[in-house]
């Protein structure tokens, strides 16, 4: 049957054997957490902001370069921001406040403080989580998440999802060439009733897939919980060499904080 | 005492669903242990809907359902899900943990086993059909005659009283179809199995029974039930060009 193999989730991981690659994914979920967390607290308008934007960007490019993480990969990460960024471009133009010319364009100063710090924290977020997504399967971030105790429904709602996706993505395709297969080629208001159509039927199949699996799982004795098994003990090690990310990143903050 | 208990014995057992449709009208079956019996019958004759009732995932209207001693009742469904292993038609559908080994593992930790065993059963059962290789494997990666046996092997790690199999062959390859069939062979179960393919239940149950219009019509060994050209055309099952059931 036609699942992809590899799948669309399991794309953003790149397999390697780096030293974050063997960290357990909980101990680098909490480190992307704090290190995002550091970037955020960050004040915006304070003068030093750019050089500690600067020092995070190296402490999170480090982090790229141990895991192996390209500077391709990184930009294809980033692609989520891109409606973030059209937000913080047009801060400094509809801002208030006293305004600076730059290229005879009158700008807010504080929208483009704002702007520029907003532009800055989701990209290095982005980038963090860039080099968490591809130095971990999906999977062992669904533990991971587990770990941390994300409620249970959540977890198995995640895990179904990365189990699913190629099977639906699977049957979307099957529909689709049955489509075109027979001369349906898309566009105007009779292509978007199609569509519409398909997306109906793609979620009924779902949905009856969703009662047949729950029928499985009864069938294996499921009472509401997936069992899992033992998690493995976390070397403090690993706890050190992770969280060396977010404490860089929060030295560079306190220096800021102190010198400021 | 006597003999044991039979693995599996149906008594009568009548189901209509929800909307009316009645797919059973009083069924009665009895498969000793370590018996290996096809269940034959035409689309739509309540082949599903009976395996539904074995482990307690439909509620008889009437009649009832006996495993090994033990009734279908709302406060023994743990114990009878666990004696009762099915293997639904779609693999994709039995298969939704992350890895094979955790997926297999799945129906013994729901036991309450402790690791160490449900370690030692996700091994063998694994090894029962195969696919020992692919514990770390995500089944999406599998082919499908592999998902089919790791589907297998998820109902034998819990070693149940009698393994019950929805249309094994079906979207098989002749080489995935053998594979199936040699690892379904050396089984130390009791083993039911609903099918379509009139070769496969010959070659791996001596005996067969035919469902038709929810009741049984036809309780015989395998040879005798497939050479009966009347009783075969009077249900809708059709031996393939050039097979000769005398074998
Ligand atoms: N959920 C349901 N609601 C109402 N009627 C149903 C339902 N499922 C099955 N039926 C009906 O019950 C009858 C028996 O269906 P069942 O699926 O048990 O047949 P089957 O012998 O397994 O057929 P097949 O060989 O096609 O798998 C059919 O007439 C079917 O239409
Ligand atoms: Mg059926």
């Amino acid at each position: 049957m036609g699942a992809a193999h590899g799948g669309a989730l399991t794309a953003r991981y790149m397999p390697g054997g780096t030293a974050v690659h063997r960290l357990e994914p909980h101990v680098k979920l909490v480190s992307v957490l704090a290190f995002a967390l550091v970037v955020v607290a960050t004040p915006v308008h304070a003068p030093w902001a750019p050089v500690a934007y600067a020092g995070y960007l190296l402490a999170v490019l480090t982090a790229a370069t141990v895991a192996g993480v390209g500077p391709g990969r990184l930009l294809r990460g980033l692609v989520v921001e891109i409606p973030f960024a059209a937000f913080a471009v047009l801060l400094p133009f509809v801002a208030g406040g006293p305004q600076v010319e730059v290229l005879g364009l009158s700008l807010s100063r504080s929208g483009l403080a704002a702007g520029g710090g907003l532009l800055a924290k989701a990209t290095l977020s982005v980038l963090a989580a860039t080099v968490l997504a591809a130095t971990t399967e999906p999977r062992a971030l669904l533990r991971g998440l587990e770990r941390l105790r994300l409620p249970q429904v959540l977890v198995q709602i995640l895990m179904f999802m990365i189990r699913y996706a190629d099977v639906v993505g699977g049957e979307l395709h099957r529909m689709r060439v049955a489509r075109e297969s027979r001369g349906f080629t898309g566009g105007g208001l009779r292509g978007l009733r199609v569509l519409g159509a398909t997306a109906g039927a793609l979620f009924v199949r779902s949905y009856e897939r969703g009662e047949r699996v729950h029928l499985a799982m009864l069938s294996r004795g499921y009472t509401g919980s997936v069992p899992t098994g033992p998690p493995a003990p976390v070397a403090p090690r690993s706890w050190a060499v992770a969280l060396s990310l977010p404490l860089a990143a929060a030295a560079v903050l306190a220096a800021g904080m102190l010198a400021g | 005492m006597s003999a044991p208990p039979p693995s599996l014995l149906v008594e009568d057992l009548a189901f209509a669903y929800p909307d009316g449709h009645q797919a059973l009208f009083g069924v009665d079956l009895r498969v000793e242990r370590g018996e290996r019996v096809a269940l034959l019958g035409p689309n739509g004759a309540g082949k599903t809907t009976l395996v539904l009732h074995l482990n307690g995932i439909l509620r008889a209207g009437r009649g009832s359902v006996t495993v090994a001693g033990l009734p279908v009742e709302k406060r023994s469904l743990q114990e009878i899900r666990r004696r009762v292993g099915v293997v639904f038609q779609d693999p994709d559908d039995q298969l939704f943990m992350p890895t094979v080994g955790e997926d297999v593992a799945f129906g013994p930790r729901n036991l309450g086993l402790p690791e160490p065993e449900v370690a030692d059963r996700v091994a063998a059962a694994l090894a029962q059909v195969r696919m020992s290789d692919a514990a770390d494997r995500p089944p999406h990666h599998l082919s499908f005659g592999q998902r089919r046996r790791v589907a297998v092997a998820t109902v034998l790690a819990m070693q149940p009283e009698i393994v019950v199999l929805d249309e094994p062959s079906s979207n098989l390859d002749p080489a995935g179809r053998r594979e199936l069939a040699e690892v379904l062979a050396e089984l130390p179960v009791t083993l039911l199995m609903i099918t379509h393919d009139l070769p496969y239940a010959a070659q791996l149950c001596p005996r067969s029974v035919i469902l038709d219009g929810g009741v049984v019509v036809a309780d015989e060994p395998t040879p005798e039930v497939l050479s009966d050209a009347r009783l075969l055309a009077d249900h809708r099952l059709e031996l393939p060009y050039g097979f000769s059931p005398a074998g």
